[in-house]
């Protein structure tokens, strides 16, 4: 799925730590979903309330309920565990506007505890421009707004009936002033300096030529970002649309409508659609760790944590800052950059012998499923690639196999075990090159010497090596320069 | 008499925040309607809001018996004309 900028001054910035929105935020920062607002308000063909909200997360899954207690005790039991959490969603399975009392009682305890931590909303608008204020009460900068159509003869084709001042009213009616109250709300949340970002389901035959003007409008009334989903409707969802064989694009379409929507502005492309309760870095979903039962054990120090989420977000922030003419490549030294003055950590002084020892060669060890790309992540990786790189030039040496184990599994004996014997088959290499690197496996490699390197899914192995190379010469001297600079400012 | 809640609900919420009497309970294995306090929203509204917000056809009763929200009511296609519906959007 792609996002698309609206405008980038300013709002660069906001989504800087956002890793739902920042491209480059993701490999650096986690976000979590509670589950707090069940009732929903409208219909949509394409939902099935037996699950979750699908103009969020996919149908099939169902999110555990919390209370708004509950949702605070987790969020900052997380926050305390995982230190790079910057965003807390409240998402499906219904909507958070439908619920008021309960999405704001969590708001309202989260500003309190955990300030730092950014607050996201997701709604379908109808309940939107009453809620404006309150919303901008509490630490929100970013707020989704489902919007499939500007037209309500359309919408009467996805939306069969909303709930509205006490009745529920039907047809193309109702889809009128679900769509009032949308652009109603985008408009208020923008005078507002809220980042708004427009989600629109594409759904064949019924808005694929539609989109391009809900686009233009979305855009003129203030959104940041246009966010176009493929339809998903599978009939075992049971969703209206499912049984009725209403199709979902191809892949082609999907793209072709986002080109046309795209218009001059920039294509972003990480979005992976997470379930509503995801947990912790994008594509690494850590929600199975925090089971309510235990949870409820753990004793929290909410400032403590609040003060580790600060001094590990300096050195990120860093890191990035010595690392921002670097965009594919993300930095070693983000999660352990070197202490100025001290000259570096232990991993940044290994790192650097291994410079000094091997000035213009390094050895490359990357995942790859075909030898053509970058397309694994450590967890998933068979076979590890070894290339030698001398300036301009690439060499594959050699290939290691990964031994069988199941690359499904990932519970964490598993991932560990499978992270060591990793490490140890690339003890030699410079530099490990893969799509995705747990934290721990980060760190791990990292006291080894061995530069964690994570690239975009699907590039081009050769091109991966060549900006390797490029940053292997560039990096340790500007970080370590940059982090000092950063930490005196 | 009051409104009462069949086996069909899906345990949505949806109506569960909405009466006025507080009379609907989250329940297992399905919602239910407290008939002492249900007053079929009687002087409040003029529709019954449990019933003007549930989005499953035959999910609540009214107080003869009868649905609320009977079949083809939710999603506007009357069971008559399912097939010729599910033919148009096919072709899309
Ligand atoms: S807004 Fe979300 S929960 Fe409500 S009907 Fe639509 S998809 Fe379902
Ligand atoms: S009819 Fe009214 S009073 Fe009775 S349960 Fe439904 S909402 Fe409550
Ligand atoms: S709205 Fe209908 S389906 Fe949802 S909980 Fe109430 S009775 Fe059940």
């Amino acid at each position: 799925m792609e996002l698309k900028v609206v405008d980038s001054s300013g709002v660069r910035e906001k989504i800087r730590d956002h890793p739902c929105f920042s491209k480059d935020a993701h490999h650096h920062y986690a976000r979590m979903h509670v589950a707090v607002a069940p009732a929903c308000n409208i219909q949509c063909h394409y939902c099935n309330r037996k699950y979750d909200c699908a103009n969020e997360s996919r149908p099939g899954v169902v999110s555990e309920l919390l209370t708004p207690e509950q949702a605070v005790k987790k969020t900052l039991a997380v926050a305390a565990e995982i230190p790079q959490l910057t965003v807390l969603g409240i998402a499906g399975p219904g909507d958070p506007l439908a619920n008021p009392e309960r999405t704001f009682a969590t708001f309202a305890a989260l500003t309190e505890k955990a300030p730092d931590i950014r607050l996201c909303v997701s709604t379908n608008g109808l309940m939107l421009p009453q809620h404006v204020d309150e919303l901008c009460r509490h630490n929100i900068d970013h707020v989704t707004i489902t919007i499939n159509c500007v037209d309500a003869d359309i919408g009467a084709q996805i939306y069969p009936w909303i709930f509205w001042q006490h009745r529920r009213i039907r047809g193309a009616k109702a889809a009128a002033i679900l769509i009032e109250q949308q652009l109603m709300g985008l408009e208020m949340l923008a005078e507002r300096g809220v980042l708004v970002k427009i989600n629109s389901v594409l759904i064949p035959g019924v808005n694929d030529l539609h989109l391009a003007e809900v686009s233009r409008i979305v855009k003129q009334k203030g959104a940041f970002l246009h966010n176009i989903m493929p339809l998903i409707a599978e009939p075992e969802h049971g969703t209206f649309f499912g049984l009725m064989g209403q199709r979902a694009p191809s892949a082609k379409e999907l793209h072709a409508v986002q080109q046309s929507c795209a218009n001059d502005m920039e294509i972003m492309s990480h979005c992976r659609q997470c379930r509503a309760d995801a947990i912790g870095m994008l594509g690494q979903d850590r929600h199975d760790e925090f089971t309510l039962e235990r949870i409820e054990k753990l004793e929290i120090d909410p400032v403590a944590a609040m003060a580790r989420r600060a001094q590990l977000r300096a050195q990120i922030e860093a890191a990035r800052t010595a690392k921002s003419l670097q965009p594919v490549l993300v930095s070693l030294t983000s999660l352990t950059q070197p202490k100025p003055g001290v000259g570096g950590s232990p991993a940044a002084q290994v790192g650097r012998a291994k410079l000094a020892s091997s000035a213009a060669s390094f050895r490359v060890a990357l995942a790859s499923s075909d030898g053509q790309r970058i397309d694994q992540s450590l967890s998933e990786v068979e076979v590890l690639r070894v290339y030698q790189v001398d300036g301009q030039s690439s060499r594959l040496t050699e290939t290691r196999p990964v031994s069988g184990l199941p690359s499904h599994l990932s519970q964490d004996p598993v991932a560990e075990a499978k992270v060591t014997e990793v490490i140890k088959l690339i003890k030699d290499c410079d530099a490990l090159l893969c799509t995705r690197i747990g934290f721990n496996a980060w760190q791990r490699l990292e006291r080894q010497g061995i530069r964690p390197l994570s690239a975009e899914s699907g590039l081009p192995i050769k091109v991966a090596l060549r900006q390797a190379h490029a940053d292997w010469h560039t990096d340790t001297e500007g970080a370590a320069n940059a982090a000092s600079r950063a930490l005196s400012a | 008499m009051s409104y009462r809640i069949t086996t069909d609900c899906v345990n949505c919420w949806a109506c569960e925040p909405l009466c006025p009497q507080q009379a609907v309970l989250a329940s297992k294995p399905h919602f239910v309607i407290d008939p002492a306090r249900c007053t079929g929203c009687e002087g409040e509204f003029a529709e019954p809001q449990c019933a003007s917000i549930c989005p499953i056809e035959g999910a609540i009763l009214d107080p003869s018996g009868a649905p609320v929200n009977p079949p083809g009511s939710l999603t506007g296609i009357p069971p008559g004309v399912w097939d010729q519906t599910r033919e148009r959007i096919q072709a899309r």
